[in-house]
């Protein structure tokens, strides 16, 4: 009996075919995904990396909500233009704690991966309240109502401690002082030395100059870190990823 | 049952039927599938086979094969770039080597330093100072001859450098106005704020208001605006004797200015983009038209 007549016994019974495809499909994933697991290369070291502060996560989370995603990205491609634009192209490294990561894909508005620093935070309030009075080519809508809506923190331990079960990093320090170093980092005048032990980097400051911790406040802390955090002065691309 | 009209066409055409039978009589010839499907299907599983060991494809133990070819995107966009900066590098040593000042005398250099200043300035500024660079309320327009931290080539450069009012460079431009709501009294902002609206030759709301304001003027604002308003460009204090308001010269304008004071901050670019960038936009910056 040849092969093909072996064959035929596959496309002459359903469920033998179903069992049989399901299996090369088994197999393609495996070596397309598992490797990417135990593979040391896929996600490279790199110095600076560290979970996002209270107040960054709670941002990113208003960036989620609000869908930002759909029209920024947030993925330099290694690309001429892109780099000359935005700066380094992306690291695995520098999403490796974001669930979910949001590379994006419909690039309607400028990616935002390292749009940290690149604005003052007067100009995010300005952008969020009316993007065409700085930008009049702009179509992005208006987010005025984040300044007016104030935040607790009340959710925000249980917020970390769900990224902490897929793997990021928070240890017990961080998530039994959420609460304080969420409040801290939007208050200059908050004893907020530890925050900086806990979240080097962190940015502190009243973000929206209004009092009470807005909306605005979280989204502008989240924007003005990203893409701050890896130094490329110091670092030394693997040309073989 | 089989039909003698199908068993005949089966002989004429030499093939046999795949041996099902549906509905009593409906069969299915075994045609060969045609020549040139079949060899292009050969043709792909050779070219898959062949791309993964031009190409960076099958995962190892540590790592995955790197490919005979040696491609990575990273090495590609590295080429690029390095190209671009190599056809352009002896023009950027001499603009980064030059004194600045001297930048706008030397043709060539000027005309490059214009049109890369010019791309510097659309991606990297635009936002903020317009892409016209007229500026918006905040943003400073720099189409003028108003300049708060000085219109030379060399405070420009500075300027672009180090930002102003940042937290990330220590050498950026600091000064801050008191909010001074909390030093004055009302009437007297009121009063003071009339004194301004004079000095800039708009008509003062309140007329009787502004001599009283000129003493308030002189005992708190004079030290960083001048004794006439001219302002100081070594704190970034504006010149408000002038039409050109950064905020608004009305009258509620001013009142919320004089109160809670303004804090323009901007960020610096050393670091972001390199010296010869920075010096490109410089000069662009410079010749849009205000430049001292």
């Amino acid at each position: 009996m040849g092969i093909l007549d072996k064959h035929r016994v596959l496309e002459t019974n359903a469920t033998l075919l179903l069992v049989f495809s399901f299996l090369v499909v088994t197999i393609g994933g495996i070596i397309q995904i598992a490797p990417l697991f135990y593979l040391e290369n896929t996600v490279e070291k790199v110095d600076g990396m560290r979970p996002y502060s209270p107040l960054e996560l709670t941002g990113r989370d208003i960036y989620i909500r609000e869908g930002c995603y759909v029209c920024h990205s947030q993925m330099i491609r290694p690309l001429r233009d892109e780099v000359e634009r935005y700066g380094h192209y992306s690291l695995a490294a520098e999403s490796m704690y974001d669930h979910p990561f949001q590379w994006g894909s419909k690039r309607t508005g400028p990616d935002l991966a390292r749009v940290g620093g690149r604005y003052s935070d007067e100009w995010h309030l300005d952008h969020l309240r009316d993007p065409q009075s700085v930008v009049p080519e702009s179509i992005m809508p208006k987010y005025g109502f984040l300044e007016k809506t104030l935040i607790q923190p009340t959710y925000i331990e249980d917020l970390m401690r769900t990224h902490a079960v897929v793997g990021v990093p928070y240890d017990e320090e961080m998530l039994v002082n959420a609460v304080a170093d969420f409040r801290a980092q939007a208050d200059p005048d908050s004893d907020y030395d530890d925050l900086l032990v806990r979240y080097p980097g962190a940015q502190v400051r009243n973000f929206d100059r209004q009092p009470g911790i807005s909306e605005a406040d979280a989204l502008i802390a989240y924007m003005q870190m990203l893409g701050t955090l890896v130094d490329f002065s110091t670092f030394e691309p693997d040309q073989h990823r | 049952m089989m039909d003698h009209t199908t068993s005949s066409e089966e002989k004429e055409k030499g093939v046999g039927t795949t041996g099902h039978v549906w509905d009593e009589d409906l069969q299915e010839f075994n045609n060969p599938l045609p020549r040139w499907w079949l060899w292009t299907f050969y043709a792909t599983i050779l070219w898959g086979i062949g791309y993964t060991i031009a190409y960076p494809a099958w995962p190892l133990i540590n790592d995955s094969t790197a490919g005979l070819l040696g491609y990575s995107t990273r090495a590609e966009v590295a080429a690029d770039i390095e190209a671009v900066e190599t056809s352009n590098k002896s023009i950027n040593e001499r603009l980064e080597s030059v004194d600045l000042v001297d930048i706008e005398a030397d043709d060539e250099l000027s005309a490059y330093a214009i049109s890369a200043g010019g791309a510097v300035y659309q991606t990297w500024c635009a936002q903020c100072h317009g892409s016209g660079a007229a500026g918006a309320v905040g943003y400073p327009n720099l189409l003028d001859d108003d300049w708060l931290w000085g219109g030379d080539i060399e405070s420009i450069h500075y300027t672009i450098s180090h930002g102003i009012r940042n937290e990330s460079d220590d050498d950026a431009h600091f000064s801050q106005m008191p909010a001074f709501n909390e030093l004055l009294e009302e009437e007297e902002i009121v009063q003071v704020v009339n004194y301004v609206q004079a000095l800039s030759g708009n008509a003062a709301n309140d007329l009787t208001r502004v001599e009283l304001g000129e003493v308030v003027y002189q005992e708190n604002c004079a030290s960083c605006h001048g004794d006439t308003g001219e302002g100081d460009v070594y704190q970034g204090a504006p010149n408000i004797a002038d039409a050109i308001w950064l905020y608004g010269g009305d009258y509620e304008t001013l009142i919320e200015t004089v109160s809670y004071s303004r804090y323009g901050v901007m960020p610096p670019w050393i670091g972001r983009i390199s010296e010869s960038k920075i010096r490109a936009v410089s000069v662009y910056v410079h010749q849009l038209g205000g430049g001292e």
